[in-house]
């Protein structure tokens, strides 16, 4: 059971500013059904101050608390005011939030955002994602959102990460790609890749790396997900492999082959490895 | 919060019946000898334990000493998957399915990954029922051990064990079931089955927390698990749990005398909580088969609202249930059993289960029928995906697909 704190509980039971507005300035939408919580969030602005704030929220007591905490928050704010809120100050206004929980908090403050941006005619189309690319494909997370929560709650693990943004809870496949963005944030050099192989490889050495870095690298990688890869020959430069696991009938697997086993192996082995199934 | 707990989540653990504690009180104070120690003080212990342990095999239709008391229903999976890959350390293969209990389906994955086994997922279809043609095309001369539970823990899904270890036997291979969830409610004949091991936790079955058991099939090759003294027959080593081994015999007893119930008077109960809350909502849907199933689980999911905020406003009216969404966990995905059934996200996330025992009350389910459908309205009053429109599917996103 959660531990939710009073405030939580008061603005989860009987929730402020409930509902669809009429005639709403702007609207600001964030999430989907499939993640498990989204928000709505309708502004009235008159002269660059909002007049008015109401939501709706399918998720968590959490989520919806957050969103009834925020609408309290913007009320009566100037709209550069408004942008200053961060999901601190949404998490602080509402006595604090599980870490598990924070995204709900991330969720509000991005609303906020989207909502603004409309009002100013940025982007309206497709506001959630106009900055950045996707890089947790579960979640539809992009660098942007991932960069911009690390610096703002000095988050220093991938766990910290998915707690705040839900970057990295589903598949698992981009916690590289995480470590990768918070050690950027952080201002930090990017884990250094190793120095590839200047000289030509004989085929010894070849097939050794190659059973290594299968070994160390993509079999690792793969078992996240249920899958396996077994390697069946070396052939010069071209790799025989059969999938296992959860990859086996995958339809995917066709791209595991060829974008996960082929793309590490020509990068930390030799480039001109061609990778196929058995 | 209202003073009585109307207690629906049997499933995750139920009360200790009265007669249970009544009888194994005196094991805690005064009877507290050692069933090893060659004095009557302790020996007098060791001839209520082995009471214990034959009303526990009448109650699945087995021998005696064809029983091994464990710790607990994931010591007892742990134990009968890594005595069967011990005792067979030539084959490499298992076969599983996609919707078993972590204890069985975290430490297939641990296999796989770490000790190099290949591991067959079976998988289930939309009503959670798997495709026995599946199964057995799975099954190979590598194949060292069939673990598939007899009954779901989320949707009370009933497999048909008897049908599966015949099949595995038919192609010579260990078969070991979880039954959980089962022992108590569906009739259990060992003797007639085959069936090598079957795991079961008390307190699943109203004895208490922290003791279960493992059946082996006698002449089964084993392996035990823990080392050490020769309790159970070198097959469990560490002193015996006694009191909770006491009471186990007890509830196993009294499960035995409440069959019919839990067959009749609690699945009926069932059946009006499930049809009056599917008759009550609209976009409300039953998870799982709804004749294979246990008598005293209902699994049902509301479109358009979140579990976690459904049980948090169930708990202010003193309603204990549970659900299958992402936010209760902590994980961020909705359980694997619904996923594994194609059970849409729209549904998936809003899925609520209600898990009855015999303690259950006709007054208490009427309160959650009156009661949860007003629930359900007002979180749909805030949910921004409304009933009628075109299901909300983003195509950006691919959610939590994988």
């Amino acid at each position: 059971m959660w531990e939710y704190s009073e405030i939580v509980k008061e603005h989860f039971l009987h929730p402020k500013n409930v509902g669809e507005m009429k005639d709403p300035t702007c609207v600001g939408e964030v999430g989907s059904i499939a993640c498990g919580d989204a928000l709505k969030l309708f502004l009235k602005i008159e002269e660059g101050i909002i007049k008015d704030a109401t939501f709706q929220t399918f998720g968590c007591a959490s989520a919806i608390a957050s969103s009834s905490a925020l609408t309290e928050l913007v009320k009566g704010k100037t709209v550069d005011e408004a942008l200053k809120i961060s999901n601190k100050n949404i998490a602080t206004a509402l006595g604090g939030l599980p870490k598990e929980k924070m995204h709900c908090s991330v969720m509000g403050q991005e609303a906020l955002e989207a909502a603004i941006k409309q009002w100013r005619g940025e982007d309206v189309g497709n506001v959630e994602h106009s900055e950045g690319e996707i890089v947790c494909e579960c979640f539809g997370v992009t660098d942007h959102q991932i960069l911009e929560a690390v610096r703002e709650n000095d988050l220093k693990t991938v766990e910290d990460v998915t707690y705040y943004t839900k970057a990295g809870g589903g598949c698992a496949k981009c916690h590289e790609k995480i470590a990768a963005l918070i050690a950027q944030a952080r201002g930090e050099a990017k884990p250094k890749t190793e120095e590839k192989p200047a000289k030509k490889l004989t085929n010894v050495q070849r097939m050794r790396m190659i059973e290594d870095v299968l070994e160390t690298e993509i079999r690792p990688r793969l078992q996240l997900d249920g899958g396996d890869v077994e390697l069946v020959d070396i052939d010069g430069v071209t790799v025989s492999v059969a999938m296992r696991g959860h990859c086996v009938g995958c339809p995917a697997s066709q791209a595991t082959v060829q974008g996960t086993v082929e793309r590490i192996l020509r990068d930390k082995v030799d480039p001109e490895i061609t990778v196929r199934e058995a | 919060m209202s003073e009585k707990v109307v207690y629906l989540d049997n499933n995750a653990t139920t009360r200790v019946a009265p007669e249970v504690l009544d009888v194994m009180l005196p094991f805690f104070s005064e009877r507290y000898g050692n069933p090893s120690s060659m004095h009557s003080f302790g020996g007098a212990v060791g001839r209520e334990m082995r009471e214990a342990r034959q009303a526990l095999a009448d109650l699945l239709g087995c021998e005696s000493d064809e029983i091994i008391f464990t710790s607990c229903g994931t010591e007892s999976d742990n134990t009968a998957i890594r005595s069967a890959l011990a005792a067979q350390p030539e084959k490499r293969h298992i076969v599983t399915t996609r919707v078993e209990h972590p204890a069985v389906l975290s430490l297939c994955k641990f296999l796989e990954r770490s000790q190099g086994y290949r591991v067959t997922y079976l998988g289930v279809d939309a009503e959670g029922r798997l495709d026995l043609k599946e199964f057995e095309d799975s099954l190979t001369s590598d194949t060292a051990i069939v673990s598939i539970m007899w009954a779901n823990n989320e949707t009370g899904v009933i497999f048909p064990i008897p049908e599966i270890a015949r099949i595995a036997h038919k192609h010579g291979v260990m078969m070991h079931t979880d039954a959980v969830q089962a022992v108590g409610k569906v009739d259990i004949n060992l003797r007639e089955l085959d069936v090598d091991m079957l795991s079961l936790s008390g307190h699943k079955l109203h004895a208490p927390k922290g003791v279960g058991a493992l059946y082996v099939r006698r002449k089964l090759p084993y392996r035990p698990y823990l080392i050490g003294g020769h309790q159970e027959h070198g097959r469990r080593a560490g002193t015996e749990a006694t009191t909770s081994i006491i009471a186990l015999g007890e509830a196993a007893r009294q499960a035995r005398a409440h069959m019919a119930d839990e067959n009749t008077r609690v699945r009926a109960l069932r059946d009006k909580l499930e049809n009056g809350l599917l008759a009550a909502v609209p976009d409300s849907r039953l998870n799982g088969h709804k004749i294979e199933r246990l008598p005293n689980t209902a699994n049902i999911s509301f479109k358009y609202v979140e579990g976690e905020a459904i049980l948090l406003l169930l708990d202010q009216l003193g309603i204990a249930a549970s659900s299958g969404s992402a936010c209760t966990s902590g994980s961020l995905e909705p359980s694997h059993v619904l996923r594994a059934m194609g059970v849409p996200f729209t549904y998936a996330h809003g899925s609520i289960r209600f898990s009855l025992s015999r303690y259950t009350t006709e007054a208490e389910i009427d309160y959650v029928v009156e009661n949860l459908p007003p629930i359900i309205e007002n979180l749909r009053k805030i949910s921004p995906y409304k009933r009628g429109e075109a299901d909300p599917v983003d195509p950006r996103k691919p959610a939590c697909s994988c």
